[in-house]
């Protein structure tokens, strides 16, 4: 990316413009023009440098439930296992971690009970468990703006 | 906490988690589907932004792209009463991204969690070493990502619940 496509990302991570003409809006606040903000976006987005450009909701505030869970899979149930939680929508993130908990992940859905039925469901279509379930209780921190450092 | 949106509302949520239109005038084109005019959008994304149902509104850039290539989940074992003032500490480091108090488990005797991102795991270890100096405890683990499964983003209101 070059200098204005950095400028870009970093103003357009830290907060869309919530006003009719957001691009222009961007555009004022580097001196270029609304169209050029148009075009070197779709560029960015093209080039797979932004994930997406949207809103982020608060599960709780919609209503939803959230947790973390970990769990322990032997190397020979790995790919399957993964498939099987993967296989839910309402898996967000999965990651394998460098400890006897080796696979992570994060399950959002409309309610507790939905989640401790997903969670049995994986078990036992996974043969894997039991599944740590880890919801957050207080939050300190979520999620921040990282500068772009080194585009 | 939760509340019954209309179910406008659960349209315009669909929408807006997707991606905004990269046209002159989005909030007018998402309004448009949703039988809402651009300024009704527009009140509605600030009461939301401001009443904290969205959590961020912009673009998701990949970390590991713009040269953030580590990320550590630290787990801590910090005493019950000690939680939020040691997640407090936690959340002030700029290269903490998420922070949170969870419940111990069989086998798992940490409490507070902690995001850590930096260029190379050699900082993450600085990062959370550095932590640990500040707020004076010694029980953590770090945990590096060493491959990742999958990362989407939540889609709400959709068929599959």
């Amino acid at each position: 990316m070059d200098a204005t496509e950095k400028k870009i990302v970093t103003l357009i991570q830290a907060g869309f413009p919530v006003t009719a003409h957001p691009y222009a809006a961007i555009g004022a606040q580097i001196g270029i023009g609304e169209d050029e903000v148009i075009d070197r976006i779709k560029g960015i987005k093209e080039s797979g440098e932004i994930r997406r450009m949207g809103a982020s909701f608060d599960s709780r505030k919609l209503g939803y439930a959230s947790t973390l869970c970990a769990v322990h899979v032997p190397p020979e149930k790995l790919d399957q296992a993964v498939e099987v939680i993967n296989s839910y929508l309402n898996v967000t993130h999965n990651y394998e971690r460098n400890h006897h908990y080796n696979v992570w992940f994060t399950l959002i859905a409309p309610n507790r009970e939905r989640i401790r039925e997903i969670l049995a469901e994986m078990e036992e279509q996974a043969g894997i468990g039991p599944i740590l379930d880890l919801p957050a209780t207080r939050l300190f921190k979520i999620q921040v703006d990282l500068p772009v450092i080194n585009g | 906490m939760g509340r019954i949106l209309s179910s406008q509302e659960q349209e315009l949520v669909r929408l807006l988690q997707d991606d905004i239109p990269v046209t002159a005038e989005p909030f007018a084109g998402i309004g448009a589907a949703v039988g809402m005019s651009g300024d009704e959008v527009l009140a509605k994304v600030k009461e939301w932004i401001a009443d904290g149902t969205i959590r961020r509104f912009g673009a998701m850039v990949r970390h590991q792209k713009l040269g953030y290539n580590a990320n550590a989940m630290s787990a801590w074992d910090v005493p019950e009463e000690r939680a939020e003032e040691v997640g407090r500490v936690f959340a002030a480091a700029t290269e903490v991204s998420h922070c949170y108090q969870r419940p111990r488990a069989d086998g798992w005797n940490f409490n507070v969690f902690a995001m850590i991102h930096a260029a190379t795991p050699e900082e993450c270890h600085q990062v959370a070493a550095g932590l640990a100096r500040q707020v004076g405890i010694e029980g953590f683990e770090l945990l590096f990502s060493s491959r990742e499964f999958k990362k989407i983003s939540m889609r709400y209101f959709v068929e599959q619940e």
